[in-house]
């Protein structure tokens, strides 16, 4: 039980919805895709990392739920599980699998990269259950990203091979790697409430600002714009739908169960 | 979220063979949470943790309203602490409702001197000064063993057994230890 959010004057429940849900979808599916790690990571330390990032990803997604079910007043557990995967809304940039370690790291480089941008852009809003919440994430992505620069480094520098699925994971992630500042429909609104600081093109301007320089100084080249930003977070494919029916076992099988 | 009445309810019941504390007011409160140990890390109170926030005590018979600070935001330990606190504050025969809240964060730096002399003594090293870099290279203060007190440690792994923890090595009594992540 946590407190109650209180409302927020003149911002719809619709455009808070659309914002919650796609925070918390993502940190959801890539919590569930980093605990495909548990077990059978490359390196113990890893297996440890991978596990303690998922638990973190999925701390966050519950929180963020919690918050989205007060605002439309329903339960946050059917919220994460009842779904169909056409109504969740993570972006496409994690709908492609586990993959390898190269893919891995390059998802949570991505991802982790992007979601400081859009997290910056929401610490000083005007909402304040969403602020609080989110100067709280910080404090803990920030491992996350640093976890994923070091890899990400380490792989880009590592030798042909490791270079050589890194560069292969990217260029499969390309086309949906800016996905995480897919266009909301209701963001002028929540600019206007002074709840998020600028709209989702202007935050991928400084995401791209933010990583130029690492991908340069590892000759990388740049993700390219996302090739259909209006459907970045439709779409999901056969990756997802399997990953869906992993995290949605349990709930099927025995409705209802609580721990 | 229904489950904190029942474990109230709870709470109350076990309450039975504890001798009930007279007067009820904001210390005494306090005072009776030292005694609650954190689950993951017992060798440390929930205020030693530095996780009590606000602490009410409503007039006449009303409600004990606690407010703690998730260390994490995942934080699997959360219903457990909220259930040893209610029990614990069952004795003053009052309804008590314990919330979590994110107004303001957590931090490490809220671990009290006890606090960090209790975990330094279970092998755990306590954080440092808080920090405010992103590098890994802030991450990289020369924490101190906490078996042999040599500077000389390396980070073995950002993460650790635990949300809170990350691993480091001594490279002068070559012992893993584990440190609170710095947040």
């Amino acid at each position: 039980m946590t407190a109650v959010a209180p409302p927020i004057q003149d911002v719809p429940a619709v455009v808070l919805d659309e914002l919650l849900r796609s925070m918390a979808d993502d940190e959801f599916v890539i919590g569930f895709s980093d605990s495909e790690w548990t077990g059978i990571a490359p390196l113990l330390e890893e297996d440890v990392a991978m596990s303690s990032l998922a638990q973190d990803e999925l701390g966050h997604a519950q929180a963020l739920y919690a918050l989205l079910a007060d605002v439309i007043g329903i339960d946050p557990d059917p919220l994460a599980y009842d779904r169909e995967t056409v109504d969740y809304r993570h972006c496409r940039l994690l709908d492609h699998g586990r993959g390898d370690w190269a893919m891995t790291i390059a998802r949570r480089y991505l991802y982790d990269t992007a979601d400081a941008v859009r997290l910056d852009a929401l610490a000083s809003g005007r909402w304040s259950p969403l602020a609080e919440l989110v100067a709280k994430l910080q404090r803990e992505e920030r491992y996350h990203r640093m976890h994923a620069t070091v890899w990400f480094e380490r792989l880009a520098r590592g030798g042909a091979d490791p270079r050589a699925r890194l560069i292969a994971a990217l260029g499969e992630l390309a086309d949906d790697a800016a996905t995480v500042f897919s266009p909301l429909s209701g963001e002028s609104g929540l600019v206007d409430a002074g709840i998020l600081e600028a709209p989702m093109a202007e935050l991928e301007t400084r995401w791209r600002a933010a990583i130029a320089p690492v991908f340069g100084a590892l000759d990388l080249s740049m993700p390219p714009a996302a090739r259909d930003p209006q459907r970045g977070r439709l779409d999901h494919g056969e990756a997802f739908r399997w990953l869906h029916g992993e995290f949605t076992m349990v709930r099927r099988s025995e409705p209802g169960a609580t721990w | 979220m229904s489950e904190a009445g029942t474990q109230v309810g709870i709470a109350r019941l076990r309450a039975g063979g504890v001798a009930p504390l007279r007067s009820v007011d904001e210390a005494a409160v306090r005072a009776a949470l030292a005694d609650v140990p954190d689950p993951e890390l017992p060798m440390l109170s929930v205020v030693d943790l530095g996780i009590v926030h606000r602490v009410r005590v409503a007039s006449g018979d009303g409600p004990i309203h606690v407010e703690i600070l998730p260390t994490f935001v995942g934080c699997p330990a959360l219903d457990f602490i909220k259930a040893s606190i209610a029990d614990r504050l069952a004795a003053f025969g009052r309804p008590v409702e314990v919330v979590a809240t994110f107004e303001v964060p957590w931090t490490s730096d809220r671990i009290t001197p006890q606090g960090r002399r209790a975990l330094e003594a279970a092998g755990i090293a306590s954080p440092g000064e808080p920090q405010t870099a992103a590098s890994l290279i802030a991450l990289e203060p020369r924490v101190p063993c906490p078996h042999c007190g040599s500077r000389d440690t390396v980070l073995e792994n950002l993460f650790g057994p635990t949300q809170c923890r990350t691993i480091r090595f001594c490279r002068a009594c070559r012992q893993p230890f584990e440190a609170i992540k710095q947040v």
